[in-house]
Parts: C-alpha cells; sequence; structure tokens
C-alpha cells in the first residue's frame, strides 16, 4: 500500500507541509481565508532539533496501538488507511496516548483528528507530498 | 563610519492581506531577510539584507511576496548613473575590488538575437521530425587524416579518442567547490541520462562521483586542483583551461572558509587553505609549453582520451586556436565573454573579452583558411541561452556547446549573482549543509534532463524546418542564417548574409 | 543583375541516363527524346549532357571544354593553356543555330596532355595536375570557364530546354556508351552557361535534381580542401564531394555513397559490429560531406555510372533494365519512351547507390 514517508535527508524544516495540510483538511478553497490569522492544527508536524528536522504524520501501521485501544470504534481500518469516524469518537484521548508516534491530536471539533492521506478531503492525494518543495515527503509503495 | 551611503537596492512588498505568518520565507532566507515580530504579531522585513534571489518569493504558499528594484533614486544622470555611483561609495568604504558573480550583464549586442534561422520553403521540403529521424548525435575529437585499409581492403577504423554525445549540448566546468555536491550529482546524474558530459571544473572529482566517470570531463587547470592519475583515467576527456569567459587572464580565489573537509579531500588541500588557482599556468608560457602539457596528459593517459583545451574569447582568438590546432589537442573549448562565474572581479567580468557569436564565427572560418578545422572539434560556451542560440552557434561553425548559466538556472538559480557569498539559498553556490540539503538531485536531475529534452525537441523542430536530418549538415552551414541590424563588418566577421539578401 | 557563382539559386529537374554495358555506342538522340519526356520538370534555364566514350581519337588526351565571355579572355587562357599542356588539337565545338538558344559565348573544345616539365616541375600526379589548372582558370580568369576537363568524355550545355540544347550541340554526330542527360528548372535566372549541369571534374561528372539543405556545410568542408565554389551550385560542390572522396581519398563508390547519404544512426546500430565500425567511421570522419536534403543524383565516370537518392528519398529516381541496357531516370516515362520492354524496373531506396559499370570484356575498350 502507498503510504507517506519522509526523507530526513532532505527535508528544508520550512514547515510547509503542515500549512498545506491544515489548509486541506480546512474545507475553505482559498488558503488565506483558510489560515490567515488562525493558529494551525495540522495533522503533520515538523520535528525539529539542531540541524535535524523531518516531518511526521500517521504511519498507518499494520497493527495500529491506536486501533486496538480505541474504546468506540472510532478508529478503523479501511483500504489500509486508519481512518476516524469522527461521529463515534467520545474523545477518551485512548490513542492519543498510545500512538508512539504521538501522530494523533486533539482537534476543536472534539474528536482526535489525524492523517487520512487526503482521502476525505477536496484533494484525494496526500498534500503535504504534493507542497514539499525538495522531495522531502513521498507517496508511494515500499 | 558612521554614515550608511547605500541604500538598498531592492524592496521587499509583502502584501499584508494574503501573508499567513508560515515564517517560511523567514526559514528558507540564509540572509536574514525576514522574520516574525512578535510584539507586532507580524512579518517584517530587513531589504537591506536581500539579494533578490527569490527563495522567499518562490516559496511562498500564498504569493503573498515580490521584490522590485527600489525607486530610490540618484539624480538623473546619464552618465554617472546610480550604479556608478554607488560602485564609488562601496569602494571609498572598502579599498576593496568590487566582486560579482555569473556572467557580464551590461548592455552590449547579444549577436544571437542578431541572427535569424531559415527554413524550406516549396524549392525543398521541409522534414517533419515526428514522422522522419531527425539525428543530432555528435562526435568530438580529430577526423583522421588518412585512411587505412587492412589487407582484404576494408578500412580500419582509425579514429583518435573522441567524445559521442546524443545532444550537441555539454555542461560546462564548475567546480566543487564553486557550487555545492548536490549541484555536481545533479549534473552528473543528468549527463549519463542524456547521453553528454559534465565538467569538474578545477575542483577535483569528489570519490562519490567516479561512477559517472564516463560522463565526466576532468578538468585541469592552473592551480592542479585534485589531479592525480586515478583523476585523469576516471573522466572521458581532459580539459585543460586556460581561460574562463566571465575573468580572462585571472586566475580563481576560493577563500579557505569553503575548504571543509570534503573539498579539501577532492582538492587535494589543507582544510581551511585559500585554493589560490594562478592566472596563468606556470608550466605554459607560450604555446609550444601547451603542446608539451597536451601530451603529457595524453602520455598519463594511455592516449585514450581526447584532450580538451579551452580558452576565453579574446581579441585574438582566432590566431589562439590556430596554435592550439595544433597542438595536438582534439577539442577547443572557447568561452565568451557573458560567461559565469561563481566570483570574478566586477571590472573584469564586465570589460574583459568579446562575444562568442564573433570568436567562434572567426575561429571556424580561420581553421578553415588553414586546412585545419578538422584537426579539432569546437564546443562554445558563453551564454548558450536556448535551443535557438545552439543552432545559430552550430550553423555558425561550432561542434558542440557547452551550457552552465543555463543549466544553474534549471536548479533554480534566480541571478541574483551573490554566489561569491557563500549563501545561495537555492542549495547550488554554497557549502553550507543545510543551504546545500535544499537541491535535492532527484529533482534537479530531472529538471536538467527535462531542459535538454525539450531542447532536443526544438533543436530537431527547427533542423527540420531547414530540410536537414542530421546535425553535421548544419554545421558551418550559414546560408541557413541571415543577419539583421547588423553592420557590414560584423556581417563579414559572422560570415553571413544580412536578412533580405 | 548578377550571374550565376555570385549567389545561389535553388533548383528543381530532371535526370535522365542510358549506358551500354556491353561498350555499344549509341548517338545522343535517344537520350534527348528521354529528357524531352520531362519538359515540364525543367523550365528552359539551363539542360545539358555528359557523353562517355566520344573521343576515341583522343583517348589519351584531355578533352576541355572551354565557354569564353570575349575573344580577348579567350587569348589569355589559351597562353595559359600553351604553358601548362601540349595542345594536339584544337577548335570550335560544333553547334547548330537554334532560335530559343542564345546569348551564346564562344564554345571551344581543346585535347590537352600535361607537359612533362611542368608535372616535375610541380612532383603532381597528373590528374591533379590538371585538376589545379581546371581550377585556377575557372577561378582567376573571368569569362573563361572549363565545363569538361575528362579524358574520352564530353559536357555539352546551355540555357535552354535540354532537347533544345541537345539539337544545338549536334549530339545526333556523337557516339557514347554512356548519356547523361540532365533539364534544370532554377529559381532565378542564371545569367551565363556555367551553372547549366552537368559538372565535371575530370571525367567526373554529376547530373543531379533537387536542392540540397546542407550547401553551405558542404561547400565550406569542401573548400578546405582546395576546392573552389565558384558557381555556388549544388551540383558543383557535389561533384567536387566525390573527387574528393574518390579521387583523393581512395574511397569505393560505395563508400562514398555511404558518406554523402549516410544509413540513419538507427541502421547502422543494427548492423554487425565489423560493419558498424565501419559506417561510424565514415560518418564521422567525413561528417561534413553528408549531403542532406532532397537529391537525386547520377554520377557518370569512365567505364560506369552511379544512381544515388538522399536518404529519405525525397526525389523520384527510377532504374530500368532491358538486356546489356541500362536506364535512369526522374521518371518512368522517360525510360519507356525510349524503351517500352525492360527485364527489370525499380525504384531504389533512399542511399542505396546503384552503380553499373561496362562488362569485362569491354573494358578497355571504351
Amino acid at each position: 500500500m502507498k503510504r507517506v514517508y519522509v526523507n530526513e535527508k532532505w527535508c528544508l524544516g520550512c514547515h510547509l507541509c503542515e500549512y498545506n495540510c491544515a489548509f486541506a483538511n480546512s474545507g475553505v478553497d482559498d488558503m488565506v481565508k483558510a489560515l490567515k490569522g488562525k493558529t494551525i492544527a495540522p495533522r503533520i508536524r515538523v520535528e525539529e532539533s539542531d540541524s535535524i528536522n523531518f516531518a511526521v504524520s500517521c504511519r498507518h501501521c499494520d497493527n495500529p496501538l491506536c486501533v486496538k485501544g480505541c474504546i468506540s470504534g472510532a478508529l478503523s481500518i479501511q483500504d489500509g488507511v486508519i481512518s476516524i469516524d469522527s461521529d463515534k469518537c467520545v474523545g477518551c484521548y485512548t490513542c492519543v496516548l498510545s500512538c508512539p508516534y504521538g501522530c494523533i491530536s486533539t482537534s476543536e471539533a472534539g474528536a482526535v483528528q489525524k492523517c487520512e492521506l487526503c482521502t476525505k478531503n477536496a484533494d484525494g492525494i496526500p498534500q503535504c507530498v504534493a507542497g514539499c518543495p525538495n522531495n522531502a515527503i513521498v507517496f508511494e509503495e515500499r | 563610519m558612521a554614515i550608511e551611503y547605500l541604500y538598498p537596492q531592492f524592496e521587499v512588498l509583502r502584501n499584508p492581506d494574503r501573508c499567513i505568518a508560515c515564517r517560511v520565507c523567514e526559514r528558507q532566507c540564509a540572509n536574514e531577510v525576514h522574520h516574525f515580530d512578535t510584539d507586532l504579531q507580524k512579518m517584517v522585513s530587513d531589504e537591506s539584507k536581500c539579494v533578490n534571489c527569490h527563495r522567499c518569493v518562490s516559496l511562498c504558499p500564498t504569493r503573498a511576496l515580490k521584490i522590485t528594484k527600489t525607486n530610490h533614486q540618484f539624480r538623473e544622470n546619464a552618465n554617472w548613473t546610480g550604479e556608478v555611483i554607488e560602485e564609488i561609495y562601496r569602494q571609498a568604504n572598502s579599498g576593496g575590488t568590487l566582486l560579482s558573480s555569473m556572467g557580464n550583464p551590461k548592455n552590449y549586442p547579444i549577436y544571437w538575437d542578431k541572427m535569424l534561422i531559415n527554413a524550406s520553403q516549396v524549392t525543398n521540403p521541409s522534414i517533419d521530425p515526428l514522422r522522419e529521424p531527425m539525428e543530432i548525435r555528435t562526435f568530438l575529437g580529430k577526423k583522421p587524416t588518412t585512411i587505412e585499409r587492412d589487407e582484404n581492403g576494408k578500412i580500419i577504423p582509425n579514429l583518435s579518442p573522441r567524445l559521442e554525445l546524443d545532444i550537441p549540448v555539454m555542461f560546462s566546468a564548475m567546480s566543487y567547490g564553486s557550487i555545492s555536491y548536490n549541484a555536481h550529482e545533479s549534473l552528473a546524474r543528468a549527463s549519463k541520462a542524456m547521453g553528454t558530459y559534465y565538467n569538474t571544473g578545477e575542483g577535483g572529482l569528489h570519490e562519490d562521483f567516479y561512477k559517472w566517470g564516463d560522463n565526466t570531463i576532468v578538468q585541469v587547470a592552473s592551480g592542479r586542483f585534485g589531479v592525480e592519475k586515478d583523476y585523469l583515467d576516471a573522466g572521458a576527456a581532459i580539459e585543460i583551461k586556460i581561460g574562463q569567459g566571465a575573468k580572462p587572464g585571472i586566475g580563481g580565489h576560493l577563500p579557505g572558509t569553503k575548504v571543509a573537509s570534503d573539498i579539501s579531500r577532492t582538492r587535494m588541500i589543507p582544510e581551511g587553505t585559500d585554493a589560490i588557482s594562478p592566472a596563468p599556468h606556470h608550466d605554459i608560457y607560450s604555446i609550444e609549453d601547451l603542446r608539451q602539457l597536451v601530451y603529457s596528459l595524453k602520455e598519463a593517459t594511455a592516449y585514450k582520451k581526447p584532450v580538451i583545451v579551452k580558452i576565453s574569447a579574446v581579441h585574438n582568438v582566432a590566431a589562439i586556436a590556430s596554435g592550439i590546432a595544433r597542438s595536438g589537442a582534439d577539442i577547443i573549448a572557447i568561452d565568451g565573454y557573458r560567461g559565469g562565474t561563481g566570483a570574478a572581479p566586477t571590472r573584469i567580468r564586465d570589460n574583459v573579452g568579446i562575444p562568442i557569436a564573433l570568436a567562434l564565427a572567426s575561429v571556424d572560418q580561420r581553421l578553415r583558411e588553414e586546412g585545419i578545422r578538422d584537426n579539432v572539434s569546437i564546443v562554445v560556451g558563453g551564454s548558450i541561452r536556448n535551443s535557438a542560440d545552439i543552432i545559430k552557434a552550430i550553423a555558425l561553425g561550432a561542434d558542440a556547446v557547452y551550457i552552465a548559466t543555463a543549466a544553474l538556472l534549471s536548479l533554480g538559480c534566480h541571478l541574483c549573482r551573490t554566489c561569491q557569498n557563500g549563501k545561495c539559498n537555492w542549495g547550488i553556490a554554497t557549502q553550507r549543509p543545510e543551504l546545500v540539503k535544499r537541491l535535492n538531485p532527484d529533482i534537479g536531475s530531472e529538471r536538467l534532463i527535462n531542459l535538454l529534452t525539450a531542447w532536443g525537441h526544438e533543436i530537431r523542430e527547427m533542423m527540420g524546418g531547414m530540410g536537414i536530418n542530421s546535425i553535421e549538415a548544419l554545421r558551418g552551414n550559414r546560408l541557413m542564417l541571415r543577419g539583421i541590424g547588423l553592420n557590414e563588418k560584423e556581417l563579414e566577421i559572422l560570415g553571413i548574409k544580412h536578412a533580405g539578401e | 543583375m548578377l550571374k550565376e557563382g555570385q549567389y545561389h539559386i535553388p533548383s528543381g529537374c530532371a535526370i535522365s541516363g542510358i549506358f551500354h554495358k556491353d561498350g555499344r555506342r549509341t548517338d545522343g538522340t535517344e537520350i534527348i527524346r528521354s529528357i524531352s519526356t520531362m519538359h515540364d520538370r525543367s523550365n528552359g534555364l539551363g539542360g545539358g549532357f555528359a557523353a562517355y566514350g566520344i573521343y576515341p581519337e583522343y583517348a589519351d588526351c584531355y578533352a576541355f571544354h572551354l565557354f569564353y565571355d570575349d575573344p580577348s579572355v579567350k587569348d589569355i587562357c589559351e597562353k595559359f593553356l600553351e604553358e601548362h599542356f601540349e595542345i594536339a588539337s584544337m577548335s570550335r565545338i560544333p553547334t547548330r543555330k537554334h532560335p530559343s538558344i542564345t546569348d551564346e559565348p564562344l564554345i571551344w573544345r581543346y585535347f590537352v596532355v600535361p607537359r612533362r616539365y611542368k608535372l616535375i616541375e610541380t612532383q603532381l600526379s597528373e590528374d591533379e595536375f590538371v585538376v589545379r589548372c581546371v581550377t585556377r582558370i575557372n577561378h582567376k580568369f573571368a569569362g573563361a570557364y572549363v565545363f569538361s576537363s575528362g579524358k574520352n568524355c564530353g559536357v555539352f550545355k546551355a540555357i535552354g530546354f535540354p532537347e533544345d540544347v541537345g539539337l544545338y550541340y549536334r549530339l545526333e554526330e556523337y557516339e557514347a556508351y554512356s548519356w547523361t542527360a540532365h533539364g534544370r528548372y532554377p529559381t532565378n535566372t542564371p545569367g551565363w552557361w556555367g551553372g547549366a549541369h552537368p559538372f565535371a571534374m575530370l571525367d567526373f561528372t554529376i547530373v543531379h535534381n533537387g536542392e540540397i539543405s546542407s550547401y553551405d556545410a558542404n561547400r565550406r568542408s569542401i573548400e578546405m580542401h582546395g576546392y573552389k565554389c565558384d558557381l555556388l551550385t549544388d551540383t558543383e560542390a557535389i561533384t567536387y564531394i566525390f573527387d574528393y572522396l574518390i579521387r583523393r581519398k581512395g574511397l569505393t563508390l560505395e563508400e562514398a555513397a555511404h558518406v554523402v547519404a549516410a544509413p540513419f544512426w538507427s541502421t547502422i546500430e543494427k548492423m554487425p559490429p565489423q560493419q558498424k565500425a565501419e559506417y561510424t567511421y565514415l560518418r564521422d570522419a567525413f561528417a561534413g560531406l553528408l549531403i542532406n536534403g532532397p537529391f537525386s543524383i547520377m554520377l557518370g565516370f569512365t567505364g560506369g555510372v552511379m544512381a544515388l537518392n538522399d536518404r529519405l528519398k525525397l526525389r523520384s529516381m527510377v532504374v530500368g533494365e532491358k538486356d546489356e541496357d541500362v536506364y535512369i531516370a526522374s521518371e518512368e516515362a522517360a525510360i519507356r519512351v525510349i524503351q517500352p520492354e525492360l527485364d527489370k524496373i525499380w525504384a531504389p531506396r533512399g542511399g542505396e547507390p546503384v552503380i553499373v559499370t561496362l562488362n569485362e570484356d569491354a573494358q578497355g575498350k571504351e
């Protein structure tokens, strides 16, 4: 299955992936309208320390702890993509605690949010990948 | 000096309605122009640091930025222009030689733009490159002078060592040091993919790049950096660099700060020392000395590799080329005054040398008059900007062209002409690891391949229009060119007629 | 008005050739009939013929055909000829007045042999000496022009339709084992007769149809080897190219054909290694002599003729055979009109030379 992978070697720490993610999942068709004056809550985060940077988002594990731990059945694997059904999410945050990568976060809407490979927004393909200026984030079969 | 004489050249225009304060501009500017002001809660910029490289503009996701020339000006003066005045201020401040980079930007004539290309109408057919073979394969090297046959009368292919190019475009010399590891890797990979060559410049060959040796021209310049037996053996050809178009008559200087461990190893000099290339080769003070170096290199490589001699286009270029054609060299590379550089004294860059089109025309004609044109191939560089320039160069008599500035542009260079600062935001003319990594060779090589592929299509299209389906039938075919707006003397030197004639 | 030689004129054309492999000689009637069939392929601005085996009585002499603009240049030129050659015979070339052939120059013929002491002095071969003298006359003596210089062969050409030119030169009075003919369609008035075809150098004669697009590349390459392209015609350049490749470089006809109409690299790639190396060698070593653009040519030489099309076969050319006779023409009609019954007729592929030579027992008797 194609997944989002990150090449630390090429990550510039520019953080554009975070903005592209936030924009893609905003449901708004203009980036300025979507993001201006807002603190963004993207599903991908650039981790940085000294001269090392890399972006982290859901790994879509084959045996995901988050799905195992979900008490309400809100998290499930659909065609390999770990998806969230926000109607079922009760906001217990078990998944947030159990994800070893820290890739599930809380959202203003109450339910948790996570990368769903842009399958649920208008773009259909991961926008962090599409907008990465240096091929540091790729969407591929490995 | 308390008085600041220089006003910033550029203005950073930020559209506040569009800026989402994502800070990508701040993170990507090595010159530290942008920062987020926490008090004002917005992005601000210090335009005095801006070099107009467009890295921030290109990465801004909301197109909130643009850079313009400042409209701040001196009292108008056609003679003492703002640029002239500012240069005097700078020198009065520093006491130093003015430095700049890339090619001569002055308003001299561009001869490529004063020549027009022919097309077939009625009396012979144009050829459709989509339907018919359109051949642009090119060989560089000496032509044989005698036909030898075996006892059965079969021709013995007694060709001297040569380069075979699938497209008559090569990447010209740029050293590892003047450009980055990733830039070199991009050039090497693109050369392999396109069946052409890149050139190490005077920076030696990084150990990682020996694997691309078959597509590498190794340079031997006056500093002899990185030159040793394995290096000479690694390349497909050896280039003796006498001069370069951007700075004819002077040497080079890579400051010690740029000679970090990798570069010092590749150049084979101690870390942190200045890499100084002398102005002349100190073993070449005359043409017969050149012959000795040519043959020393051939001897060292068992006569298996063609030797290129690269000179800059200077006033007496035809006579010099004639001497080189008799020196044993297989290829002459001529670099015009628009040729780029990582750093050159401004006055030299802007005032020394001659246009490549004129140099090429006179060299080709001279070598033909002397009957020695087949002794050598001619490669020209120094601002080949597009496929039409290539067609014109070949019609004037070139065998192939060298490109460098165009290659860098395709890698992202925006010609801000501040390579000498070593803070290239595009990861090209820099050795700072965090900047070098900005140029991913996967992307870089693909863009170079795209550029050459596109030019290849255009070259074939123009050839077909002229009714030519083989590049050798275009070479030196000056009837395919007409001058526009040129005077008698220029036409005479170019060996072409005026449009309408 | 500028005359041809001062500028480059593109032209289209018709060609025709008859070759008797058994060495049998026939007069010019048939070749005139053949070329006149293709009347519309020429426009009256040039026609000409080459004939081989026509001067058996002077077989060892170079037969020079010259155009002179006026008697004064004739005097100068004859002095030069006298100095360099022993002249066995000289005369006007017999012509017949024709209403559409005008602006006649003086047309003279000389049978000459290079003076021995000149050959010793210059240390040149006979052929090379003749070539240099011809080049010198054509290049240096304004108003004099050697348009034929081979042994036992001759070129006859003028401004006019080829059938009229044939009548004008009384070709029915010559007998040849090989005839080639040319009707020209230049896009500009040539201004004088030198530009008509065939073009000759020693016993090489070329008739050519098509406008080559590589002209200036070829011209500038061949001029490097001592040739002077005074006429600025494609045919002149092509003649010099063949002279250079065959006479000076010792290539065979086939090899020379593979230089001027080289196979595509894609074809060469598929050849067995030795052949591939040979073809690559020829293309690379003589790159400047590759002829591009449309052409069909006939190269006449002592004892044979070669027909060749450009690599893409952009010009028409057919070859027919009947018993010991070979016919070559731009159009099949031009063959059928003189030989309706053919054993074989075909259109040679682009770049594939058709070489016809005298049968072994006819050789030496030409």
